[in-house]
């Protein structure tokens, strides 16, 4: 066994809730603003208990909102303490004002959304409406396919964001994942303290050298008093992209670094199952994509090449990693938990997007699938995918509008 | 030419004089003491200063005799409605350049 | 020894030449909060008049360290700095948030309420100019009855302003108190007192505005003292449950009358069409109010 490789980890059954909360607490997280709401309550009540306890050295603030609950994050992480927070659905749309704030000043504050339906009308069951409407904001986001990654993911989010100043939402399934318990290896305080070096902020809030954040910033680029012509807002919009492009290397190495240490790999910005031989490409994001891998093995029973991309990283969305995956493939049979009103599944138009301009020429479906908590099951995913073979066979696999999996 | 000079990430923003421009430009008053009402100048001892106290925009020192930053002074004349001597008049400054031109203060 | 205008401390941190309105009364009462809390401040800001006064980026008028923050979470963003220093160890400072009437009655409410319950440690501050001046002044749950606003163009407002100071004192916080730009020597030290208080603590700055209710720049210190002596400011504490007048509204208790409350609603270009109902429906407002503070009062 390697040397350097983590020794102490121990292996707990958790729901994803907690696996979050013991993520954060690994992390040692210093400042907690988090709102109840349903299914996330368990994460924001489980951070108190170890506040409370003694066993997490955080100041847990009360909020009365997520539009505050953000705000308080925001702040203290410009203060320099590391920051968590956690909601869904409509707390997340309550903080969406925060999220653009949080993102344009910079800041390396990490989210835990727990995925779930959006109203009107009210559902608290699962789909991921809620983050993907959020993907303009300038977050990096990041999908949990298990409780395992989940912990994970919050983890290494934190020194990702630390490093390039963006902040990160880690998403994961509500109620199939924040309440289902499964197998996490948890690992040992001593070695997430190696992994993870202390937040350096970029920000200074010293009354010996004053410096006054995120002000009216002008169209064009002004001059400052040492006559230094610095940016205009369309640059520093610039920059926060330029941060979120460049992101890839720093989410690929983190992933790399955690895999030496603790033996799970997170060096890619999605995971690939068969995808080398594959002839058709499943592609789902969350808990799917482990559904994905099911209904891969009983088309490939079948005699179909079928392989999953199960996308990790959604934004930065990795253009060039998916164009070259999907290279070989002669359709992809996109399943979206999500849907951008007017149009299709939100993967769906991203991978379109990757594969513009490339030599990849592929048959694409899209299908709109498990909206407020309605089940999927495997069986579901090679129905559709069968169907979708069928229409490219019959010549009619290319439709304006995606196909919904529901009873309409 | 660049912004890249700028190793600003977020808006970063640093303290200095005349953010909005040499504000004195917006005024047509400007307030002119007359030494001999002026408290602390008729007792040359520190009293009185309230117009250095109702100054919004601080542009008046508190010395002896009293100075007006004037490259600075918005002309709002409150220096000279609260004078408990009287010793400040605005004066229009269309009066002091009477042939329209900058020659001024 | 009590401050006055020549033992007032002189270092400035509002530096000259910013954004703000000749005559501004928000610009005179923020030189004294910050003297009163010697620059040993982190400021968090909402979008405000204030926030222009801060200038526009790289360059900012004020030397202090602050923030800004969203619209509704300036006492959120106050919260949050608290939490950071605690949970980083560094002392001494205090976290001042500042919001105009709009960020404080309306859309800051909500923020502001939940942080004064889970009794946040820091100082905030309303300053008012009884209406959203920033965006052109438009009505604020602080404009008061008949004043002609952007959104109250003709038939001027048709309710009388909230009581903000009453609502937060209902939150049991150790430190409320009333101030005025047009008497700096009063807030400084109403500053100065809340600065050494533990909790959240509240000071309802009255600040005058030239453009919006239309008087002339120069008149902003008259403006001010006319509300006090009119009773539509009062001037007072309250520290810990004990209420007491200060200032002029402690000599008007103990030695005058106040005068009618016409006498600073004439000279407003906002309350142009103030009918004579509504004239008499706040006197009796301002009546009432002075009445009961005056029973409260342990110094009247």
């Amino acid at each position: 066994m390697n040397e350097r490789m983590a020794r102490k980890a121990s292996t707990w059954i958790l729901d994803g809730n907690h696996a979050a909360a013991q993520g954060a607490k690994l992390s040692r997280v210093q400042v907690i603003a988090a709102y109840p709401i349903t299914p996330q309550s368990p994460v924001t009540e489980t951070l108190s208990e170890f506040v409370e306890g003694g066993g997490l050295d955080a100041e847990y603030i009360a909020v009365e909102s997520e539009h505050s609950a953000l705000a308080v994050c925001t702040s203290a992480s410009m203060v320099g303490a590391r920051t968590f927070t956690a909601t869904s659905a409509h707390g997340l749309a309550y903080m969406h004002e925060m999220l653009h704030w949080a993102a344009g000043a910079r800041l390396p504050v990490v989210l835990a959304c727990v995925n779930r339906a959006i109203g009107a009308p009210w559902n608290v069951l699962n789909d991921q409406q809620d983050s993907i409407s959020q993907r303009d904001t300038g977050w990096i986001q990041i999908y949990a396919r298990n409780n395992q990654e989940i912990l994970d993911s919050i983890i290494q989010a934190y020194k990702v964001a630390e490093s390039v100043y963006v902040p990160i939402m880690v998403c994961y399934d509500g109620y199939i994942l924040s309440h289902t318990e499964m197998p996490v290896d948890v690992p040992a305080q001593e070695d997430v303290d190696r992994f993870l070096p202390p937040y350096r902020p970029h920000t200074i809030l010293d009354p010996a050298n004053p410096k006054n954040y995120n002000l009216v910033t002008l169209a064009n680029p002004r001059v400052d008093a040492e006559g230094v012509l610095c940016h205009g807002y369309m640059e520093l919009r610039y920059l926060l992209q330029e941060a979120l492009q460049n992101s890839r290397e720093t989410i690929i190495k983190v992933g790399q670094e955690f895999g030496e240490l603790f033996g799970r790999s997170y060096s890619n910005m999605f995971w690939e199952d068969r995808l080398d031989d594959a002839e058709v490409v499943i592609v789902a994001m969350g808990s799917l994509a482990m559904e994905a891998r099911v209904a891969a093995d009983m088309l490939r029973e079948a005699g179909h090449k079928v392989g999953v991309l199960g996308l990790r990283v959604f934004r930065p969305f990795p253009k060039a990693d998916v164009a070259k995956a999907l290279k070989k493939s002669r359709l992809v049979v996109i399943f979206d938990k999500n849907i951008s009103y007017g149009l299709e599944g939100a993967t769906c138009s991203e991978i379109k997007s990757a594969l513009y301009g490339s030599s990849v020429n592929v048959g694409i479906r899209n299908f709109i699938v498990g909206l407020g908590g309605r089940d999927i099951k495997a069986r579901d995913l090679v129905d559709a995918v069968n169907k979708s073979l069928l229409s490219m066979k019959e010549g009619g696999l290319n439709k304006e509008y995606p196909d919904w999996i529901c009873d309409i | 030419m660049g912004t890249r000079d700028c190793q600003h990430i977020c808006g970063e923003s640093s303290p200095a004089i005349g953010e909005a421009g040499k504000t004195g430009e917006w005024r047509d008053s400007f307030p002119v003491i007359d030494q001999e009402k002026c408290l602390p100048v008729r007792q040359n001892k520190p009293s009185c200063f309230l117009c250095w106290l109702y100054c919004p925009d601080a542009v008046i020192s508190k010395t002896i005799p009293i100075q007006i930053n004037m490259e600075y002074c918005k002309g709002c004349g409150v220096c000279a409605q609260i004078c408990p001597a009287h010793a400040i008049t605005m004066v229009n400054e269309e009066e002091f350049c009477p042939n329209g031109t900058d020659e001024g203060f | 020894m009590k401050t006055n205008a020549v033992n007032m401390p002189e270092r400035e941190y509002l530096l000259p030449g910013s954004r703000t309105c000749p005559g501004c009364a928000l610009s005179l009462a923020y030189r004294y909060i910050l003297k009163a809390l010697e620059g040993q401040v982190i400021v968090t800001v909402p979008a405000s008049c204030l926030t222009v006064l801060h200038g526009m980026y790289p360059v900012t008028s004020v030397s202090v360290p602050c923030v800004n923050t969203p619209f509704p979470s300036t006492a959120a963003s106050a919260t949050g700095l608290v939490a950071g220093l605690k949970a980083l160890g560094k002392e001494g400072l205090t976290v001042l948030a500042i919001a105009g009437d709009g960020g404080t009655h309306d859309i800051g409410i909500q923020a502001l309420s939940a942080a004064a319950e889970r009794q946040n440690d820091f100082l905030y501050i309303c300053y008012d100019n009884e209406g959203y001046m920033n965006t052109g002044n438009q009505r604020s749950s602080s404009t008061p009855l008949g004043a002609i606003s952007g959104t109250t163009p003709i038939l001027g407002k048709q309710q009388n302003q909230k009581d903000i100071t009453a609502i937060m004192e209902a939150h049991g916080i150790p430190y409320v108190a009333t101030a005025n730009a047009s008497y700096p020597l009063d807030l400084y030290e109403k500053v100065r007192r809340a600065r050494t208080i533990r909790g959240t603590r509240f000071i309802h700055v009255f600040t005058p505005c030239p453009p919006g209710w239309s008087f002339p720049f120069g008149d902003t210190i008259k403006i001010g003292k006319l509300a006090v002596e009119t009773g539509w400011v009062i001037l007072y504490e309250i520290e810990d449950g004990v209420f007491r007048l200060t200032s002029a509204s402690e000599s008007i208790a103990q030695r005058h009358k106040l005068r009618p409350l016409r006498d600073y609603l004439m000279e407003q270009g906002r309350f142009r069409s103030i009918t004579k109902e509504q004239n008499d429906e706040l006197q009796g407002w301002v009546n009432a109010r002075w009445k009961r503070c005056l029973g409260r009062a342990v110094n009247s």
